[in-house]
C-alpha cells in the first residue's frame, strides 16, 4: 500500500510537543456525531485496537522518535479508501479526549483522492 | 420579530459571569490547578468568560460530594424527587426567555430555535419524568403457592454523564431527568465547546436540588472527562458524541464492569416516495420542510437529515423546490428571531465542514446550493457560519457516509422501493430516518425496514420525551427518552421470598 496518510508542518509541531509530554503517540480516525470524522490522538496504548480496526500509516514526524500509527475502523475505512488524507492543525475548541484539546488547537483531516496510480496494488 | 441584546450589553435579559468554577456540593468550588480556559461565542468569535480547567482531583471532589448525596437522595419517595423535578421545570419555564438566550450566546444557534424548541423540550423532560418515576411500578411475581418474587427498582447511585456541545442543556436534561427521577447522583460534565449555558440553568435552579446531587465539573475530555468515565467509583457513564471516543469510554468502563449509554451519531437518510408530490397541498409543503430539516441547528444534530433519497418520478421537480426552499434560509444575527439558522458551534468545526464540501466536490458532486463559508457582517464578521448546503451525487462518496455534522445535506435518486431502502440502509449507522409517502402501507413498511431507532413517518427532528430515541449499528448503546430511561438508570433488586415452613428436601 502506497502513502495513505500524511501531515503538515503545523500538525507535526503539535505532535512534537505532544509527544514531550504523553510520550508515544497513536491516532485513530473517528466517526460519526459531535467530534466525530476528526482524528483522535491518544498516548500508545490507551486506546484499545483490534481485528476491526486498519492501520492506514506508521507517520514519520521529524523530531518524534518512533513512528504514530493511524488506525481507522475497518468498516469505516472502506468508505475512505480511495482517498489520501492529511492530518493538519486548526485553532479550535474540539472535544473528545484527544490529546491537543487542551492546547486550543484541533487536529484535522483534509482529504484528496487517490491517483490511479496510487490505487495500484 | 425581536432581536436580544447581546448577553452582557445594556438591556440584555440575561448575563454571563466573567468565571465559571466547578459545581460541587452545592456550591462554585474553584479548580484544584487553579486552570480556567477562555470560552468564545460563536456568534462572534469573542471570548466572553471564562471556566475552570477541571482535572482528576476535581473530579474526585465531585464524586465526593455526589457519595456523600447519594444515600439520602435515593431513599427520597418518587412524590419528593417529582416534586423536585417539577419545580425546577417551573422555574426554567418561569426564566425560558433568559436561558434561550444564553444558550444561543453559548452555542451559535439560531434563538427561534432555543425558544421554540431546545428550552421547551428541557422543560418538558423533568415534568415527563417526574411524571414516570411517580407511575413506576414493580412486580410481584406469584412463583408457586409458596414462594413469591418481588421486583423493586432501585439508584444506581453516583452516575456519570458527558453532555455534547449541540445541544448543551436539553442534552444536558435527556441525561439528568431521567437519572435524577430515579434517585442517583450525578457527576456531569458539559462540553468544552459550550461549558457556560448549563452554569446559567443552575443560577436559576441549583437551589431546588440538595447539595450534592448534581455536580459539574468543566474542563477537556482528557483532562476531566477520563477520570470521570475511568473512575471506580461511578456506577454507570452515558456520553453522546463520535465513535472512537465512544469505544475508549466502552473501554474504561469495561475496567470497571459498570453500564455504558452511548449515542454516537449517523448518516440519516430522508426518504421521499413519488406521491409526495400528488398534489401541491399541505402536505407537499410540510414535505419540503421536511427536507430542509437538515439545516435545522445548522446541522449539528446526530439525526441530521443528512442524505436525501428522492424517488425518480419527482426527482426533478422535488430537487429544485427544496433548493429553492433552502435558499430562503435567513442566517443573521442569531438573536434575532427572524433568523432561521445561526452559527456554527466552533471554529474545528467549520473548518470540519469545509474540508468535506471540498472532498464533496472532489469526488465530483455536484453543489446546488451553498458550498461556501457565510461570511456575515459587523460583529458577527468573525463568527462561524457556513451557507445551507445541497450536494448532488452517489452514496459510496464519502459525504453520503459521514457525518458532516452542518448544514450540508447529499442528494441521490432512487427507482423503487427495494432501491430505496438498499440506498437507506447502506450506511455504518442507525440513528434517525425519514419516510415521506402518502400511502400508509408504503410508509409503514420502509419505516420498518429501515434499520434505525428513530423513524419519523411525515414528519422529521420532533423530539417528544415519550418516545424513545437511539441508535442501531454503529450508532451507540441503549435509548434516551421514554420512560424505559428510568431502567437505564436502576438497578433491579429481586426478593425470593418463602412463605412456606417446608424445608426444600436437599439436605
Amino acid at each position: 500500500m502506497g502513502e495513505r496518510v500524511s501531515h503538515t508542518p503545523g500538525a507535526a509541531a503539535v505532535l512534537r510537543r505532544l509527544r514531550e509530554s504523553h510520550g508515544p503517540l497513536i491516532f485513530h480516525q473517528s466517526g460519526g456525531c459531535c467530534d466525530g470524522s476528526a482524528p483522535m490522538c491518544y498516548p500508545a496504548g490507551e486506546f484499545r485496537t483490534g481485528g476491526q480496526d486498519v492501520l492506514l500509516q506508521e507517520l514519520r514526524v521529524e523530531g518524534v522518535g518512533e513512528p504514530i500509527p493511524f488506525w481507522m475502523s475497518r468498516s469505516q475505512y472502506e468508505h475512505w479508501k480511495h482517498t489520501h488524507l492529511t492530518v493538519d492543525v486548526v485553532p479550535g475548541r474540539g472535544s473528545g479526549f484527544s490529546l491537543e484539546a487542551p492546547e486550543g488547537v484541533r487536529f484535522l483531516i483534509r482529504s484528496r483522492l487517490l491517483t490511479d496510480e496510487e490505487m495500484a496494488p | 420579530m425581536t432581536r436580544y441584546a447581546a448577553p452582557g450589553t445594556d438591556g440584555s435579559i440575561v448575563s454571563f459571569q466573567a468565571r465559571y468554577d466547578h459545581y460541587i456540593g452545592g456550591e462554585y468550588v474553584a479548580p484544584a490547578k487553579g486552570q480556567y480556559f477562555e470560552n468564545p461565542s460563536p456568534v462572534t468569535g469573542q471570548v466572553f468568560c471564562e471556566v475552570a480547567r477541571g482535572t482528576a482531583e476535581d473530579v474526585d471532589r465531585a464524586i465526593d460530594a455526589a457519595e456523600g448525596a447519594a444515600p439520602a437522595w435515593g431513599r427520597t419517595s418518587p412524590a419528593e424527587r417529582a416534586n423536585v423535578l417539577n419545580r425546577v421545570a417551573d422555574r426554567m419555564e418561569e426564566n425560558l426567555e433568559a436561558l434561550a438566550v444564553a444558550e444561543t450566546w453559548d452555542n451559535g444557534k439560531a434563538v427561534r430555535e432555543t425558544l421554540a424548541a431546545d428550552l421547551p423540550l428541557a422543560i418538558d423532560h423533568f415534568r415527563y419524568f417526574a411524571g414516570c418515576v411517580r407511575a413506576q411500578e414493580g412486580g410481584i411475581s406469584e412463583i408457586d403457592e409458596g414462594l413469591v418474587a418481588y421486583h423493586y427498582h432501585e439508584p444506581l447511585g453516583v452516575v456519570g454523564q458527558i453532555i455534547p456541545w449541540n445541544f448543551p442543556i436539553l442534552m444536558a436534561v435527556w441525561k439528568l431527568a431521567p437519572a435524577l427521577a430515579a434517585g442517583n447522583a450525578v457527576v456531569l460534565k458539559p462540553a468544552e465547546q459550550t461549558p457556560a449555558s448549563i452554569h446559567v440553568l443552575l443560577s436559576i435552579i441549583g437551589d431546588l436540588l440538595p447539595a450534592g446531587v448534581l455536580n459539574v465539573v468543566n474542563g477537556f475530555g482528557v483532562e476531566a472527562g477520563k477520570p470521570l468515565a475511568s473512575s471506580p467509583r461511578i456506577r454507570k457513564i452515558a456520553f453522546t458524541g463520535e465513535t472512537t471516543t465512544g469505544r475508549l469510554i466502552m473501554q474504561y468502563a469495561s475496567e470497571n464492569i459498570i453500564p455504558v449509554t452511548l449515542e454516537l451519531g449517523g448518516k440519516s437518510p430522508n426518504v421521499f416516495f413519488d406521491d409526495v408530490a400528488a398534489a401541491d397541498d399541505s402536505f407537499y409543503d410540510k414535505a419540503l420542510e421536511g427536507f430542509t430539516m437538515f439545516a435545522l441547528n445548522q446541522g449539528e444534530v446526530c439525526t441530521c437529515p443528512s442524505r436525501a433519497l428522492i424517488q425518480s418520478g419527482i426527482y426533478e421537480k422535488f430537487l429544485g423546490d427544496v433548493t429553492e426552499r433552502t435558499r430562503r434560509i435567513v442566517q443573521g444575527h442569531p438573536l434575532d428571531t427572524a433568523t432561521t439558522m445561526g452559527a456554527q458551534a466552533s471554529n474545528d468545526q467549520l473548518e470540519k465542514i469545509l474540508s468535506y464540501i471540498d472532498i464533496g466536490r472532489q469526488e465530483g458532486a455536484k453543489v446546488l446550493t451553498g458550498g461556501e463559508r457565510a461570511r456575515l457582517d459587523g460583529d458577527l464578521a468573525e463568527g462561524y457560519y457556513v451557507q445551507p448546503t445541497i450536494f448532488e451525487g452517489d452514496n459510496k462518496m464519502r459525504i453520503f457516509q459521514e457525518e458532516i455534522f452542518g448544514p450540508v445535506v447529499s442528494v441521490t435518486r432512487f427507482d423503487d422501493y427495494a432501491d430505496a431502502i438498499k440506498i437507506a440502509n447502506d450506511t455504518l449507522y442507525g440513528l434517525g430516518a425519514g419516510v415521506w409517502s402518502r400511502d400508509g402501507g408504503v410508509a409503514y413498511r420502509a419505516g420498518r425496514e429501515i434499520q434505525a431507532g428513530r423513524v419519523w413517518v411525515n414528519n422529521y427532528h420532533a423530539y417528544p420525551a415519550h418516545a424513545a430515541f437511539g441508535g442501531y449499528k454503529q450508532s451507540g448503546i441503549g435509548r434516551e427518552n421514554h420512560r424505559m430511561m428510568l431502567d437505564h438508570y436502576q438497578q433491579t433488586k429481586n426478593l425470593l421470598v418463602s412463605y412456606t415452613d417446608k424445608a426444600q428436601g436437599f439436605f
